[in-house]
């Protein structure tokens, strides 16, 4: 889940909450997944330095990404 | 024929590689690729070929009239007896050959839609990993990731790395574009170099290149040299950035930003949650109370019914009759008197009131004319 999905999805938590009619235990479900992606859009902003990777293509197609030393 | 042989190895010999100035004429380019034209001087001219494996340097074909200055050798071709300039590079006055090349590739992806502005595609708002295409060791990687490292450090570098100028490059960009393509997991890219000569940064005006880049699955910014500097993949990018440094900039937020973003959007949360959890309280405490007073009304209601049905009770309980100052009469053996027949003076009767009985002799008997009420028969119940 990136950073952007999560926003996105807290938005549309925030505008259904809104709503009046919607019964209490829909409400706390949403709240609940809420809080869910509060932390992992937190975790994402955790990361203190940059990774810098580079990469890298095996013979058969896969990828790989290494770390990248200076 | 020796002689023009000998003609060959004389002139092919007395020549370094030399710069010739004139007026290109009589310009053709063959069905096998090679190219043939004139250079023309006040009162001289000479025939030139520009192979096509030779030519790899020569931005675009010259047109007729145009002046050139070419860099070539002069050689002889004995099967024609012919003396010709071979050519391996060319500069136009006013930079019209590059102008000229730029114009025709700018001409043809133009016609196929690919500098549509409607193509532009938005770059993603908070992009977790970018794809940077470059030199390993150029100062471009280095400049995108201190930007990054400043601006955002959750979002993560990742170097495709390409050759960026030489013979190779157009090829190794285009081999990059499509690894980041068929890799699939960049939210966006940067291609580009740190500035250098026109020269250096022709890759970058590459049709082939300019093709991949409009076709990369991934939101795409350019970034190729200093500001002054234009090229084809910046026309074909969803963003032009003058600089790799500002490209870094336009493709990642500032981390303190999300941050308050964040911290927002929790606030946000959490006054929804309180404030529907509070109406639902208020909801609850509603129906409690509603409960509650419907349960006293139907008590009430009972009560009243109570006392209504009791009182009923009381009025037409006997014991009421004698509360209100009636007596029942019995005879000695129980039987309720109703009748002044059957008394005589002398007979024995009980006379039962509301607290009590007391015992009693018949005086007299005197019926009245009508004997159809007497006090006794008020009271119908039989005791």
């Amino acid at each position: 889940m990136t950073f952007e999905a999560s926003m996105e999805r807290l938005e549309a938590i925030a505008a259904r909450l809104e709503d009046d009619e919607l019964d209490l235990d829909t409400a706390l479900a949403l709240f609940e997944e809420g809080v869910a992606e509060l932390r992992a859009a937190s975790a994402f902003l955790a990361q203190a330095e940059t990774r810098l990777k580079q990469l890298n293509e095996a013979a058969d197609g896969m990828f790989r990404i290494d770390d990248l030393r200076d | 024929m020796a002689l023009t042989a000998t003609a060959r190895d004389v002139l092919e010999g007395a020549f370094m590689p030399l710069w010739v100035r004139g007026e290109v004429s009589d310009f053709k380019a063959h069905r096998n690729g090679h190219w043939y034209f004139c250079l023309r001087g006040e009162d001289a001219q000479l025939k030139c070929v520009a192979w096509s494996r030779e030519r790899r340097r020569i931005p675009a074909p010259p047109d007729d009239g145009m002046q050139i200055v070419a860099l070539g050798r002069l050689t002889v071709y004995p099967a024609r007896g012919e003396m010709q300039f071979s050519v391996t590079r060319m500069e136009a006055e006013g930079d019209g050959l590059w102008r000229k090349a730029l114009e025709q590739t700018r001409v043809r992806l133009q016609a196929d839609g690919l500098l549509d502005p409607s193509r532009k595609r938005a770059l993603p708002r908070y992009p977790r990993r970018v794809a940077v295409i470059t030199s390993r060791d150029g100062a471009a990687l280095r400049d995108i990731y201190a930007v990054v490292q400043r601006r955002c450090p959750s979002v993560e570098v990742v170097l495709v790395p390409a050759a960026v100028q030489g013979d190779s490059a157009p090829e190794s960009l285009c081999y990059a574009l499509d690894q980041v393509a068929r890799w699939g997991d960049a939210d966006l890219v940067i291609i580009g170099r740190g500035g250098g000569a026109r020269e250096d940064l022709w890759a970058f005006n590459d049709e082939r290149v300019a093709r991949a880049l409009a076709t990369c699955p991934v939101p795409t910014i350019s970034a190729v040299g200093h500001e002054i500097d234009m090229s084809i993949c910046d026309l074909v990018a969803d963003l032009r950035a003058p600089t790799p440094s500002a490209a870094a900039e336009a493709a990642v937020p500032v981390q303190s930003e999300l941050r308050e973003r964040l911290r927002m959007s929790a606030e946000t949360l959490s006054a929804l949650a309180s404030e529907r959890v509070g109406r639902a309280r208020t909801n609850a405490a509603d129906l409690a109370r509603g409960v509650a007073l419907g349960v006293a009304r139907r008590v009430d209601r009972r009560r009243l019914q109570l006392e209504s049905s009791a009182r009923r009770l009381h009025a037409i309980s006997p014991l009421g009759t004698l509360d209100r100052g009636y007596a029942i009469v019995r005879t000695g053996d129980g039987r309720m008197v109703r009748s002044v027949d059957g008394l005589q003076p002398g007979s024995r009767v009980e006379v039962v009131l509301r607290d009590g009985t007391a015992e009693a002799t018949v005086e007299r008997v005197m019926p009245n004319d009508q004997s159809t009420m007497s006090p006794g028969a008020v009271a119908g119940a039989e005791s």
